[in-house]
């Protein structure tokens, strides 16, 4: 075990996984290695790529024991994808599978009895959640899962730090020569910028279709010249569960008051200028908080260059109000942005690499200036969970939230200061997914603290209104309310491995007694 | 205080707690605790219990909590009123209350 930068215990090495290097700051690691190059292949001018189905595809690619398969998470809690495809190995007899996902979500419980009978033995993700999430805490795999950001999921996939054997991408608008995009079908997403890595560094690449178009099919977010097959299904979504209508704004008066904190620490933090940029979460005070912004840069005659993420109904409504001059998005979250990136030449469509990848030529999150990011605990470091429950158990994603927190000018963390009784700034934080060196400023709604290393903020906040105090005094604050909560008991096995975005180890999650 | 019957106070909504008490025929209190924060706090929260039947004097009894991460402050008023529903008593010197 050695203990990294931010004093967590992590170890050097995991039998069956290899070496492994502890976290040492957000800009620590040269990347020495050259870009991951997937085997070519050739494709002869009469071949169809088209197939009857799921089991055929999975003979044709030769999948076996031992191997990786990767899936997207554009379909969320609709997604049919991953579960029929793992059902469709386990009947063939495959056993041992790697899954690489770009996350996974509460419909994938059925995954549960893979686990149990062989079928997988290890998981590489962003998210977990439901009763997966529960069996994984208590130790249902062998192997620790790793956790990767968005961003790093896309280093790990172009460094090659994971080799894709075959991709299984779910896609609602496919030409049978394997152009596709997200804009039409009755599954569409819209963006496809997680699948797009995939498609690129995947030795095979089989695209899963309830929609055959004619060819060809563009603007192509995965082309033909990275597909291997195309299948046709009568169904590959449930469309309730992959876009939620538009995106509400929350009447919730503790958010309210959150939000009004937290823009106006942005509009006095002077990175609210002409050209700005800004990424913002889709909880209920991030979503507020780019509502109150609106109105600000209405008032000052301010636009916004670009707006990134992860886009929302409401950013899609501010470009076409000519308030912000691109979208960047990697991921449609509403009805809304869904339709809108197939139609608005301004709605750009990008990779996750492009988003948030730290080894590349310069990623998106670089040239970020705002960023509102949500947490369910944040320690007296400035460290930040979006991980595990206060019960210490798997439950969240951790998605963009590092990734951006390191690019962003100004990373700001909204979450009430308690949740029922459980206090959201504590001593030490249940998982570290952020650190607190990426973390500016928390906004409570029963005060603000700003990290210490940004004396030019407390500067600037000082000759404010705002309610400031060190995050200590938060710490205090929530537990004269709630009570100082007993540190969770864990046992001895490592469930998951946490992997900041350069590929080294932050911190581990262990299995809840 | 005696409790004489089984008397409940509270609902199952966030951040509130519904208690059952009951008498008990054996001796001291029993308390079954049921809590959403229960590995955080549960301590803290049969100590509240605890305590709180003691300033009332009652001791016998059986307490049963649903907390859905209930406050101390509301699962002490939820368990006054339980206790005092249970015993039947439609007065209470709140002049006594610490």
């Amino acid at each position: 075990m050695a203990i990294n930068k931010i004093g967590r215990e992590v170890p050097a090495f995991i039998e069956g996984i290899g070496e492994l290097k502890p976290y040492q700051g957000p800009f620590s690691v040269e990347p020495t290695k050259r870009r991951f190059g997937r085997k070519l292949s050739v494709i002869t001018p009469k071949e169809s790529k088209l197939l009857n189905n799921i089991e055929e595809a999975i003979k044709k690619t030769g999948l076996t024991d031992g191997m990786t398969i990767s899936f997207h998470h554009h379909f969320r809690e609709g997604d049919y994808i991953v579960n029929l495809v793992m059902d469709t190995i386990a009947k063939l007899g495959i056993k041992n599978i790697t899954i690489a996902p770009s996350s996974l979500n509460g419909v994938h419980a059925p995954l549960i009895e893979h686990i149990k009978s062989g079928v997988i033995s290890k998981i590489e993700t962003s998210g977990l959640r439901g009763s997966l999430a529960d069996a994984i805490s208590k130790g249902i795999l062998e192997y620790p899962v790793k956790i990767r950001s968005h961003g790093g999921r896309a280093r790990a996939i172009e460094s090659g730090d994971v080799k894709i054997d075959v991709a299984f991408l779910g896609v609602p608008a496919c030409d049978e020569y394997g152009n596709a995009n997200g804009h039409s079908g009755k599954s569409f997403c819209g963006s496809l910028g997680y699948a797009k890595v995939d498609a690129q560094f995947a030795d095979q690449v089989v695209l899963i279709t309830d929609n055959l178009v004619a060819y060809p099919n563009v603007p192509a977010s995965i082309q033909q010249t990275d597909v291997d097959f195309v299948v046709q299904m009568d169904s590959i979504g449930d469309p309730k569960g992959i876009v939620s209508g538009a995106t509400r704004y929350t009447k919730n008066p503790r958010e309210l008051l959150i939000a009004k904190y937290a823009a106006e620490v942005i509009k006095e933090s002077g990175y609210l200028v002409d050209g700005f940029s800004m990424q913002c979460g889709t909880g209920g005070a991030s979503l507020a908080v780019a509502r109150s912004i609106k109105q600000t840069m209405i008032e000052r005659n301010i636009k916004a260059s670009f707006a990134l993420g992860g886009i929302t109904g409401q950013f899609v409504e501010m470009l076409e109000e000519g308030l912000v001059g691109k979208l960047y998005d990697t991921q449609c979250f509403d009805l809304i942005a869904a339709q809108s990136i197939g139609q608005n030449p301004n709605h750009v469509e990008i990779d996750a690499g492009f988003y948030a990848n730290p080894h590349n030529k310069g990623c998106a999150v670089n040239v970020l200036d705002i960023v509102i990011l949500s947490a369910l605990e944040v320690d007296t470091d400035f460290n930040v969970n979006v991980m595990t429950g206060s019960d210490g158990i798997l439950r969240g994603a951790s998605g963009g939230h590092c990734d951006t927190a390191a690019g962003s000018k100004l990373s700001i963390i909204v979450a009430p200061l308690i949740r029922g009784r459980i206090p959201t700034i504590v001593d030490q934080v249940n998982t570290v997914i952020t650190p607190g060196e990426t973390i500016d400023v928390v906004v409570t709604d029963r005060g603000i603290a700003v990290n210490p290393l940004r004396t030019d903020l407390i500067e600037k906040f000082s000759k404010t209104s705002l309610p400031l105090y060190t995050i200590d005094q938060l710490k205090e604050k929530a537990e004269e309310i709630t009570g100082k909560p007993k540190a969770i008991e864990y046992g001895d096995k490592i469930v998951a491995l946490v992997e900041y975005r350069d590929g080294t180890i932050i911190d581990v999650v262990r299995n809840v007694k | 205080m005696d409790i004489k019957k089984i008397a409940m106070a509270g609902t199952l909504e966030s951040s509130d707690v519904s208690i059952v008490i009951e008498p008990n025929s054996g001796e001291g209190i029993e308390i079954e605790l049921k809590s959403l924060v229960e590995k955080q706090f549960g301590e803290q929260i049969k100590e509240v219990v605890l305590r709180t039947l003691k300033e009332l004097k009652v001791e016998k009894a059986i307490v049963k909590l649903q907390d859905k991460g209930a406050l101390d402050c509301v699962i002490k008023a939820r368990l006054q009123t339980a206790v005092l529903r249970a015993a039947e008593e439609n007065t209470f010197n709140w002049g006594e209350e610490d």
